[in-house]
């Protein structure tokens, strides 16, 4: 699989143009994915030239990547991959997006997504669910599907994606990538649509950890422009602390997870071990909540993000109306898929007076729960192992019709989400059909750079060049 | 477990602001009867006095300087992205 550091070389070998050209060559023969909703050939070309002649440079200079079409970026619409936005021309670029363009990046394309971010497998979105690299028959994972898929396919070295309760550490497990969701507020989401304002981050999905890590160093740091960011904190480590001490979340290894994933999971602990550290089984008695909490705090600030797509300032407005009233309820029924609708609609449930104290407020004492046991655990472990969802790829249309089922597959990513703490998805092998499985690595807050640097001591060439 | 009866999603899609289309309203009702039937397996939790976590870095009231940041949009450029614009405002059907 491609990295960063080869694509530079080919750079230098022969041009940023020739490198950006075939990275958008290969987008179209691999189109069918459905991976990449627009491309940015324009902008991209214009800007190849310039790292050519010397007016950009950087650490990233001519290298390719692709954003979630949710990240607001030039060159082609942001559609976080729903009608209500599907002609939306941004009119200014994310905060990440323009570091990433600072350092010489440049943004061939933007990626579908369950719209809006809404999902767990890309079938939400309304320009058609993106097929896995490795079987085209099953789902990419989501919500970043298309950017996990897109790296996959070596497209591109890497790819952004946000991630608010697994949607950038699924997909990267079902394709076979790394993926990092950071600690909350590492990164700005300055430009990037809003889902769940409270567990919502931006990440990296790439081919191996050390890219990872470059993209992390660009990204991360305060912004004024969201004020949620950390004073800056992020910096690579050389090497990973020795003898660490592990704990392996007992609670995701029963039988309601695949056993080949478990059998990974078992195989990496003994590579661990094997490397000095000591790996523990632990467990957390909130982490059966977790999912209940996380279906009554992201819907609810969903139904109040969202609301903000009222077909008045930007974006899809409905045709033939008489009122305001209708022009709101119309624009945004004809704006939405289903998958939004049902979200904002429980999300007004549980924020309606009469409910609130048994639904949200309940929700966020619980969190208060789920946060004390891992802060607890995080006393006396490094960090913390399991996998990162209990089965590989599904089938796409398997789970569409049953969301209840569709959200039991965020089970084991959404506790690290609800607490804000930093979780890495990397490749741990496939199972005997062939699919990639993933494994997740958590860490207390701001162990970022911590938790990758184990996992880059633990990589293999074997799982990268497989 | 709570059971949402088509008048309480006729309901919900008044206060999201949705004109839902006859089609989706029984697939919702369903869906969102289920949904609600999961999360209250959490009323089974004790919770008494235990305080909310709305913020999880503990960050609050981090203020800026009341000054205008130039973010290079002009007026124009968002008016152009404006559905329908009259006489440099937004245009909308009457509110009455």
């Amino acid at each position: 699989m491609t990295n960063i550091s080869e694509i530079k070389d080919q750079i230098k070998d022969t041009s940023a143009r020739q490198v950006v050209e075939k990275a958008i060559k290969m987008a179209k023969d691999k189109s069918e994915y459905n991976a990449i909703l627009n491309l940015t050939e324009e902008r991209a070309l214009i800007r190849a030239d310039k790292v050519d002649s010397g007016l950009i440079g950087g650490k990233l200079a001519g290298v390719p990547f692709v954003a979630k079409d949710n990240f607001l970026a030039f060159g082609a619409p942001t559609t976080a991959a729903s009608k209500m936005l599907e002609n939306f021309d941004a009119p200014l670029q994310a905060t990440s997006v323009e570091k990433l363009e600072a350092e010489g990046a440049i943004c061939i394309g933007k990626a579908n997504l369950d719209a809006f971010a809404h999902g767990g497998s890309t079938e939400n979105s309304a320009f058609g669910p993106t097929k896995n690299a490795v079987d085209m028959e099953k789902v990419a994972g989501g919500s970043s599907g298309g950017s996990a898929v897109a790296t996959a396919l070596d497209i591109v070295p890497f790819a952004l994606g946000t991630d608010t309760g697994g949607s950038i550490r699924q997909p990267a497990s079902f394709n076979g990538v790394v993926g990092i969701k950071p600690t909350y507020g590492t990164v700005s989401r300055y430009g990037v649509v809003a889902m769940a304002s409270s567990t919502d981050t931006i990440g990296v999905l790439a081919n191996n950890i050390a890219d990872v890590e470059l993209v992390m160093e660009i990204m991360s740091g305060q912004d004024v422009r969201d004020m949620t960011t950390l004073p800056d904190f992020f910096k690579v480590q050389d090497k990973p602390k020795s003898n660490q001490k592990i704990g392996i979340i007992s609670d995701f290894m029963t039988d309601g997870v695949d056993i080949e994933i478990r059998d990974k999971v078992n195989e990496y602990v003994d590579k661990l071990r094997a490397d000095g550290h000591t790996v523990e089984e632990v467990s957390l008695s909130m982490i059966e909540y977790a999912l209940a909490i996380y279906y009554i705090i992201v819907p609810a600030e969903i139904s109040s993000n969202l609301a903000r797509f009222d077909g008045i300032r930007y974006g899809h407005r409905a045709n033939s109306v008489k009122t305001l009233a209708e022009l709101y309820g119309k624009t945004r029924d004809q704006g939405f898929m289903t998958e939004n609708k049902r979200r904002i609609m429980i999300g007004s449930y549980v924020l309606s007076s009469g409910f609130f104290d048994a639904y949200y407020l309940k929700a966020q004492k619980a969190r208060t729960l789920l946060i004390n046991e891992f802060n607890e655990l995080f006393k006396t472990y490094d960090a913390l192992i399991g996998p990162v969802a209990p089965t590989t790829a599904f089938k796409i249309g398997e789970n569409i019709t049953d969301p209840v089922k569709m959200y039991l597959n965020d089970i084991m990513t959404v506790p690290a989400s609800l607490v804000g703490l930093p979780a890495i998805s990397v490749p741990a092998g496939y199972n005997k059909s062939g699919m990639p499985i993933g494994l997740q690595i958590i860490g207390p807050m701001r162990s970022d750079a911590s938790l990758l640097s184990l996992a880059k001591s633990e990589e293999t060439k074997q799982w990268i060049n497989q | 477990m709570t059971q949402i009866t088509r008048d309480d999603v006729l309901h919900l899609a008044q206060l999201s602001s949705l004109q839902l289309d006859e089609a989706e309203i029984d697939g919702l009702q369903m869906d969102i009867s289920n949904i609600l039937g999961y999360v209250e397996q959490l009323s089974k939790l004790d919770t008494d006095g235990v305080e909310p976590t709305y913020q999880v870095t503990g960050l609050k009231n981090i203020w800026r300087d009341d000054k205008v940041i130039d973010y290079g949009v002009s007026r124009e450029e968002l008016l152009h992205r404006a559905p329908e614009s009259v006489d440099n405002q937004v245009k909308v059907p009457k509110v009455l």
